[in-house]
C-alpha cells in the first residue's frame, strides 16, 4: 500500500499528523510506566520537587530495599506466585480434561451440562462473594472444623481459599472445549481401533496438539491470579497470606503515604506480567480476540 | 472475525439408547474427565447462587446463628440511602466510560488498522496497561494525581492550567476514576476491534470505492456495521465492568471524598465483611446481579435482533 502512496503535501501533512496522535496517545499510555520507574529511583528529597524533574539527577535502589524490609514483601510475592502458579496448573489439567470430553466424547447429557457451566459466566462474582466465602470457611475438616465444619475458620487463610474455588473456570472449559473441536477425528478412531484408553487418546494423542492453546490460556490464568484482589481481601485476614496486590496497601501509615517505597514496590508487582507479555505477546492478544470472537 | 480457524461440526452422536459396550465406556470416562470442573461449579458457582438468595431474606453476622427476617432486608434497601448512591455513582461512572471507551477504542483500532509501518509497535503500547493490575495502576495513578507535586498537574501547569485537586475533590474524583479505567482498559477493545476489523471483506470498500463513495460513507456504510457484533460485546463487556467497579476506587479514593465515589460493589464488600451484615448485603449483591443479568440478557437479545449475532 505504500508504494501507492502519493506524496502530496497534503499526504504529508495527513500522515504526519497520523502519526503525531498515536505518539501522543503512546506517551499517555506509556508514562504511568516511566513515572513509576523514575519515582522508585529517585532520592526522596527529589521525589518531591518544583518543578518537577523528568530525569533523576542520582539513581538510587533504596527505595527497592525499603520496600522489601519495610514490609515482608518477599513473603507477599512468594504467596502471590504460589496461587498463580497453582491456579495456571489447576486450570490447564482440569480444563482441558472437561474441555476435551465436551468436545470429542459422546455421553448423555453433553450438550446440558455443557450449557450449565457456561452459564457461569453470566453470574456476576459479586453476587457468589458471600456465600463462598462461608462456604469456605465452613469446610468440614478443615483448619480445624469438625464434620459439620463448625470450630475452626476452614480454608480461609489458605492457598485454597483463592486456587480452589477458580481452579476450572468456565472460560478455561469452553476455551478448551473450542479448541479440541478444531483438531480431526481420525487420530481418535485410529487409536480406539488400536485399544487404547480413553484417557491414553487424551493424554498421549490430543492434548500434544494444544501446545498453543495452553499457553494461551495458561497465560491469561497466570495474569488474572496474580491481579487478583477483592476476593484474597475477603478470604485471607493473616498477614502472612497477604498478596503482592494487597501488600501495596501497606505503604501508607496514617495518610502519610511513602511514595518512593510504594514505587518500588509496584515496580515488582508489575514486572512478571510485562515480562511474559514482552516475550509471548501473540498469546495474550489471542485469549482477547478469542472472547470478542465468541462473545 | 473469527481470530480462531472455524470449528469443524461437532460429532453428531448416534442415536440414544447408548446399547454398545463401547459407549457405555465412553460415557463413563467422559463423566470421569469433567467431574472436577462440574464438581467445583456445583460447589462455587451454582450453590453459592442459591446460598445468596436465601441469605437474604435473613440476618447473619458469622458469630451468631442465621436468622430469618423475610423481606426485611429488601424493604431497608429502599431506604438505604449509601446504597443508592453507590448505585448512583455507578450509573454515572458507566455514562462517562462506555461511550469514551467505544469512541477511543474504536477510533485508534481503525488507526491501527490501516497499513503503514509501526503499527505493531504502538499495539503493544496500546495493550501494556491492560496487562498491570489494576491495584498498581491505580496506585500510580493516585501518585500521578497528587495535587501539588504529581505529574497531572505539574503538565497541566506547563499550559497554565491550575489543575484541580483531583482525588480530594468530590467533583474531579469520579473523572480521575474514569480516566485510570480508560487507560487501562482500552488496550484490549483495541485488540477486540481490530479482530473486527479483519473480518470485514475488502472487495466491499472496493467496491464503494468504485462507487465513489467517499472515506466517510465508507466508515458509516460498511465499517460501523459490520462492526456491530463488535460494539455490542464492547459495549456489554464495559457495562458488566461499570457495575462492578470496586478495586480503584478502594484504593485511589476510598469511595470518598464523602461518598462521591462509593460503589455498589463497595457497598457490598463493607456491609457484609467490615460490619459483618451478610444477610443484608446478599440483598444488595442480589439486586445489583439482577441489574447486571437484565442488562446481559437486553444487550444479547438486541444483538440477535440485529441479525448479526
Amino acid at each position: 500500500m505504500n508504494q501507492k502512496l502519493r506524496w502530496t503535501p497534503w499526504v504529508v501533512l495527513r500522515e504526519s499528523l497520523f502519526y503525531a496522535l498515536l505518539v501522543g496517545v503512546a506517551i499517555i499510555m506509556a508514562l504511568p510506566f516511566y513515572w513509576m520507574v523514575v519515582t522508585s529511583l529517585k532520592p526522596d528529597a527529589d521525589i518531591f520537587s518544583d518543578p518537577i524533574r523528568w530525569i533523576p539527577q542520582r539513581v538510587t535502589f533504596e527505595h527497592y530495599v525499603k520496600a522489601f524490609t519495610l514490609v515482608p514483601f518477599s513473603r507477599y510475592f512468594w504467596n502471590s506466585t504460589v496461587m498463580a502458579l497453582l491456579g495456571v496448573l489447576a486450570n490447564l489439567i482440569l480444563g482441558s480434561l472437561a474441555g476435551y470430553a465436551f468436545a470429542r466424547m459422546r455421553f448423555p447429557g453433553r450438550e446440558g451440562l455443557f450449557k450449565m457451566k457456561l452459564a457461569s459466566l453470566l453470574i456476576p462474582g459479586v453476587v457468589t462473594l458471600i456465600p463462598s466465602f462461608i462456604i469456605l470457611k465452613s469446610f468440614p475438616l478443615a483448619g480445624g472444623n469438625n464434620l459439620l465444619g463448625q470450630g475452626g475458620q476452614g480454608l480461609l487463610n489458605s492457598y485454597w481459599a483463592i486456587v480452589l474455588p477458580g481452579a476450572a473456570g468456565a472460560f478455561a472449559v469452553f476455551f478448551m472445549r473450542q479448541f479440541f473441536r478444531t483438531l480431526p477425528d481420525d487420530l481418535m478412531d485410529a487409536a480406539r481401533v488400536d485399544g487404547a484408553s480413553e484417557f491414553r487418546i487424551f493424554w498421549s494423542i490430543y492434548l500434544p496438539l494444544c501446545g498453543p492453546a495452553l499457553a494461551t490460556l495458561g497465560i491469561f490464568t497466570f495474569q488474572a491470579g496474580w491481579n487478583v484482589f477483592l476476593w484474597a481481601l475477603i478470604v485471607f485476614n493473616d498477614p502472612k497470606m497477604s498478596t503482592v496486590q494487597m501488600g501495596l496497601q501497606s505503604f501508607s501509615f496514617n495518610h502519610q503515604t511513602d511514595y518512593g517505597p510504594l514505587m518500588a514496590a509496584s515496580v515488582v508487582v508489575s514486572l512478571p506480567v510485562l515480562i511474559v507479555f514482552l516475550f509471548a505477546q501473540r498469546y495474550f492478544t489471542q485469549s482477547i480476540s478469542f472472547t470478542g470472537a465468541k462473545g | 472475525m473469527l481470530h480462531n480457524p472455524p470449528a469443524t461440526p461437532a460429532r453428531v452422536a448416534p442415536a440414544p439408547p447408548y446399547r454398545s459396550r463401547l459407549l457405555r465406556h465412553e460415557s463413563r470416562m467422559a463423566y470421569a474427565f469433567i467431574s472436577p470442573a462440574m464438581i467445583l461449579f456445583l460447589i462455587f458457582t451454582l450453590l453459592p447462587a442459591v446460598f445468596a438468595f436465601f441469605l437474604s431474606f435473613t440476618n447473619y453476622d458469622i458469630l451468631s446463628p442465621i436468622k430469618w427476617v423475610g423481606l426485611a432486608n429488601y424493604q431497608r434497601l429502599m431506604t438505604d440511602d449509601l446504597f443508592r448512591r453507590g448505585v448512583l455513582n455507578v450509573a454515572y461512572y458507566a455514562l462517562l466510560y462506555v461511550p469514551l471507551m467505544i469512541a477511543l477504542s474504536l477510533s485508534l483500532g481503525l488507526a491501527l488498522n490501516r497499513k503503514r509501518p509501526g503499527m505493531a509497535l504502538f499495539r503493544t503500547l496500546f495493550y501494556l496497561p491492560a496487562v498491570t493490575s489494576s491495584i498498581a495502576a491505580a496506585t500510580v495513578w493516585t501518585w500521578m494525581f497528587q495535587k501539588n507535586y504529581g505529574v497531572v498537574n505539574q503538565t497541566l501547569d506547563v499550559f497554565g492550567i491550575t489543575g484541580p485537586n483531583w482525588l480530594a475533590s468530590s467533583d474531579s474524583a469520579m473523572y480521575a476514576i474514569v480516566i485510570v479505567t480508560l487507560w487501562q482498559g482500552l488496550g484490549s477493545n483495541i485488540i477486540i476491534y481490530l479482530a473486527g476489523l479483519s473480518g470485514v471483506p475488502t472487495y466491499l470498500y472496493e467496491a464503494a470505492a468504485l462507487d465513489g463513495a467517499s472515506p466517510w460513507q465508507q466508515f458509516r456504510y460498511i465499517t460501523v456495521p459490520a462492526l456491530r457484533t463488535t460494539t455490542f460485546f464492547v459495549v456489554f463487556m464495559s457495562l458488566i465492568g461499570a457495575f462492578q467497579l470496586f478495586d480503584q476506587a478502594y484504593v485511589m479514593t476510598q469511595g470518598g471524598p464523602g461518598y462521591a465515589t462509593t460503589t455498589a460493589v463497595y457497598q457490598i464488600y463493607s456491609n457484609g465483611f467490615t460490619q459483618l451484615r451478610m444477610g443484608y448485603a446478599s440483598a444488595q449483591a442480589f439486586v445489583l446481579a439482577i441489574a447486571i443479568l437484565c442488562v446481559s440478557l437486553i444487550s444479547m437479545r438486541l444483538n440477535r435482533d440485529s441479525g448479526l449475532g
